[in-house]
C-alpha cells in the first residue's frame, strides 16, 4: 500500500458494509451503484477535502456534490464516518419521518450540499458554484461525482460546454464509470465510449485511472488542475457491486435489496478483505 | 418592460454586489449596459436553459441573488425540471425572467408565445409569480424580487407597452393595485394587458362603473381585495393574456370558491384558448381573435351584467 491508503481502505469496506445494512434494513434499491464508488469515497473524504465536520458551512470548504443521488446511503454513511452527524442516523435512512431521504438530501443533513436524484443536475449546479468560488477570487474547489449513465442527459453536456469556455480549473468531475446503467449495459443501451476523447474534445483535463486503486485515486484526486486554465474530469473504471462477489457486475443489484442471508455473505466478504 | 427591467436591475446591482444576470443568449441591444457596468457579475450562458438555470442555483447556493433571462418559454419550460429541482426545492434567490410574455412575440409562432407560464410556474413550490402590467409596475417589481427571499418569476412584455401609472405605485408584494373605483363590475386584470382592460373600463362609463385591479402578482394573490371586491360589485371578470388553464382566472376562482361567505356575485374569465394559434398575427390581431381587445372586454362585460340584471329583475338594461 502506498501513501494513504493503509487508512483509505479500512474506510472504504467500513462504507460499504455500512451502506449495505442499510439498504438492507429499509428493502432499498442502487446497493451496485453505492460499492462502486466505495473506494473514490473513501480517498475523498479520507484524504483529498478540505472540510470541516465540526462547521460544515465554513465557506471556505471544499463543495462535493454527488450527482448520481441514488447512491446516496454510501455518502450518508461517509459522512457519518467523518463526524458530520451520528452514525445511529443511519438506521433511519428511507424512514418514515427520517432526513436521510432515498436520493442525496440537502435538507437537514449536515454535509450535503446539494439534493440530487434526478440525473444531469449536479454538474451544471457544480459549475455555477465554481463559477462563483472563481470570480470571488475563492480558494475551494468543487468536486462532482456523476454516473456513466447519467452522462446520457443532455444537460451534462451543457456544462461540459461551459467550464472551459469559464476556465473553471477549481471544478473536478469524477465519473464512476462501471459500464452497467439502469436498465442495461452502457456499450448496449448508449455507449460512451471513447468517454476520455469525448471530454478532451470538449476542452476539459482527462486523467482514467482505476477506481478500486486507492493509489491511483488519491494520486489523481491530488494533482487536480491537471491543466491551469482547465476542468479536470477523472474517468474512475470500476465495478458495479465491486466488494462483494455475488453482486459485482450484476444489473440486478441496481434495483434489489440482499436478504439476511445475503448480507451476511456480503458483510463476512468485506470482514476478509478489510 | 424590458428597458424598465434591465434600467432598474442596473441600479440596484450598483448597490448590491450580489446581483448576477445569466443571459440565454437573448438580450441584443437591451442587456449590454449590465454587462458592461458589471462585467464580473454577467454571462451569457449561450443556447443552453437547463445549465443556465443549474449555475443559476449554484450561484444562490453561494449567496447570490441571480437573474435568468431568455424569451418567453425558455426559461421556464426547457428548464423546468431545474426550477422545481434546483431553485424550488432549495428556496433559491434565483428570479426567472421572461421577456415577451403572453403574445408579445405574436407574429413568431406559437413556439415563441408564453400563454402558459403562469399556470406553470404558479404550481412551483416557494415560487413567487409576478406579471407587472406597465414599465411602471415592472420597476418596482424588480425592486420587490431582489429583496425577497426566494424563487421568483417575472412575467415582462416586450417593448412599447404604454404606461399606465402616472407615477410608481405603491407595490408589496402579494398586493394588487387599484387603478381605478367602480361598484358595478371588478375587472381583474395581470401583465400587459392591463391598458386594454383600463380602456374597457373607460368605454363601459358612464352606465357602468368598472373598478380595475391590477394584479402584478399571481401567487400570492390579493384575497383580501378579492373579497372585498366580491362583496361590493356583483360581476367580477378576470382578463389575462394567458390559456384558460391556470393562470390568473384560475387562481382567482380558487379563492372566490374556497371562501363560503361571498356568494353574490358572477365571475367571468376572459382568456385565450387552450389551443396553439396556428397563424401568424400581431399581439393585437391575436387579442381582437381572443375577444381580449377593449371594445370586446367592455361588449362582452356589458352584455353579462344585463343578463345578470335581466334575469333577476326588470332594471333598465345597460346594453346602448
Amino acid at each position: 500500500m502506498s501513501g494513504n491508503s493503509i487508512f483509505t481502505k479500512p474506510l472504504a469496506q467500513k462504507i460499504r458494509a455500512d451502506s449495505l445494512r442499510m439498504v438492507y434494513k429499509a428493502n432499498a434499491s442502487h446497493i451496485g451503484a453505492c460499492l462502486s464508488m466505495a473506494d473514490l469515497l473513501a480517498v475523498l473524504y479520507g484524504e483529498i477535502l478540505q472540510v470541516d465536520p465540526e462547521q460544515p458551512d465554513w465557506s471556505e470548504r471544499d463543495r462535493f456534490i454527488l450527482s448520481k443521488g441514488h447512491g446516496t446511503a454510501i455518502l450518508y454513511a461517509v459522512l457519518a464516518e467523518r463526524g458530520f452527524f451520528s452514525s445511529q442516523w443511519l438506521d433511519t435512512y428511507f424512514q418514515d419521518g427520517s432526513v436521510l431521504v432515498g436520493h442525496a438530501t440537502r435538507h437537514g443533513v449536515p454535509g450535503v450540499e446539494v439534493s440530487t436524484g434526478s440525473l444531469g443536475h449536479g454538474l451544471p449546479i457544480g459549475c455555477g458554484m465554481a463559477l462563483a468560488a472563481k470570480r470571488g477570487k475563492q480558494p475551494h474547489r468543487v468536486f462532482v461525482m456523476l454516473s456513466d449513465g447519467e452522462l446520457d442527459e443532455g444537460s451534462n453536456w451543457e456544462a461540459i460546454l461551459f467550464a472551459p469556455q469559464h476556465q473553471l480549473d477549481n471544478l473536478v468531475a469524477i465519473v464512476d464509470y462501471n459500464k452497467i446503467q439502469s436498465f442495461g449495459v452502457v456499450s448496449e443501451v448508449m455507449e460512451l465510449a471513447p468517454l476520455g476523447d469525448k471530454w478532451s474534445a470538449f476542452r476539459w483535463a482527462v486523467r482514467e485511472i482505476d477506481g478500486h486503486d486507492h493509489a491511483q485515486i488519491e494520486s489523481a484526486l491530488g494533482s487536480v488542475p491537471f491543466e491551469m486554465g482547465k476542468p479536470s474530469v477523472i474517468i474512475a473504471h470500476t465495478t458495479k457491486g465491486k466488494g462483494v462477489s455475488f453482486m459485482e457486475n450484476k444489473l440486478e443489484w441496481h434495483y434489489k435489496s440482499p436478504n439476511t442471508e445475503q448480507l451476511a455473505q456480503a458483510l463476512a466478504e468485506l470482514e476478509m478483505t478489510e | 418592460m424590458r428597458n424598465a427591467f434591465i434600467e432598474t436591475l442596473c441600479e440596484l446591482a450598483q448597490k448590491d454586489e450580489r446581483i448576477w444576470l445569466l443571459a440565454g443568449d437573448i438580450g441584443y441591444s437591451v442587456l449590454e449596459r449590465f454587462s458592461q457596468l458589471f462585467p464580473a457579475r454577467y454571462v451569457n450562458m449561450g443556447v443552453a436553459e437547463q445549465n443556465m438555470t443549474s449555475v443559476a442555483a449554484g450561484l444562490a447556493l453561494e449567496g447570490n441573488i441571480v437573474f435568468t433571462y431568455s424569451i418567453a418559454n425558455f426559461p421556464v419550460m426547457r428548464c423546468l425540471e431545474q426550477i422545481r429541482n434546483d431553485v424550488c426545492y432549495h428556496n433559491l434567490n434565483v428570479k426567472v425572467v421572461a421577456v415577451g410574455g403572453g403574445l408579445a412575440y405574436g407574429a413568431a409562432g406559437y413556439t415563441h408565445h408564453a400563454v402558459e407560464d403562469l399556470a406553470v410556474m404558479r404550481s412551483m413550490p416557494n415560487m413567487t409569480v409576478l406579471a407587472p402590467g406597465d414599465p411602471m409596475e415592472v420597476r418596482q417589481a424588480t425592486r420587490a424580487i431582489v429583496n425577497w427571499q426566494g424563487p421568483c418569476y417575472l412575467r415582462l412584455g416586450k417593448g412599447g407597452e404604454p404606461i399606465v401609472h402616472r407615477a410608481e405605485p405603491a407595490f408589496t408584494i402579494g398586493k394588487s393595485i387599484v387603478i381605478r373605483e367602480g361598484n358595478d363590475v371588478t375587472l381583474i386584470s395581470t401583465g400587459g394587458i392591463l391598458s386594454e382592460v383600463i380602456s374597457a373600463a373607460e368605454q363601459l362609463a358612464p352606465q357602468i362603473q368598472a373598478r380595475v385591479l391590477s394584479v402584478p402578482t399571481v401567487k400570492p394573490l390579493d384575497e383580501v381585495e378579492l373579497l372585498k371586491a366580491a362583496k361590493e360589485t356583483r360581476l367580477l371578470a378576470t382578463v389575462e393574456e394567458h390559456s384558460a388553464v391556470g393562470g390568473l382566472g384560475s387562481a382567482v376562482s380558487q379563492v372566490l370558491c374556497a371562501t363560503s361567505r361571498v356568494r353574490d356575485f358572477d365571475f367571468l374569465m376572459l382568456s385565450l384558448n387552450d389551443a396553439p394559434q396556428q397563424t401568424a398575427g400581431s399581439q393585437f390581431y391575436f387579442r381582437e381573435l381572443s375577444g381580449l381587445d377593449s371594445a370586446q372586454i367592455a361588449q362582452t362585460v356589458r352584455k353579462h351584467l344585463d343578463e345578470m340584471l335581466g334575469s333577476s329583475s326588470q332594471a333598465p338594461s345597460f346594453i346602448v
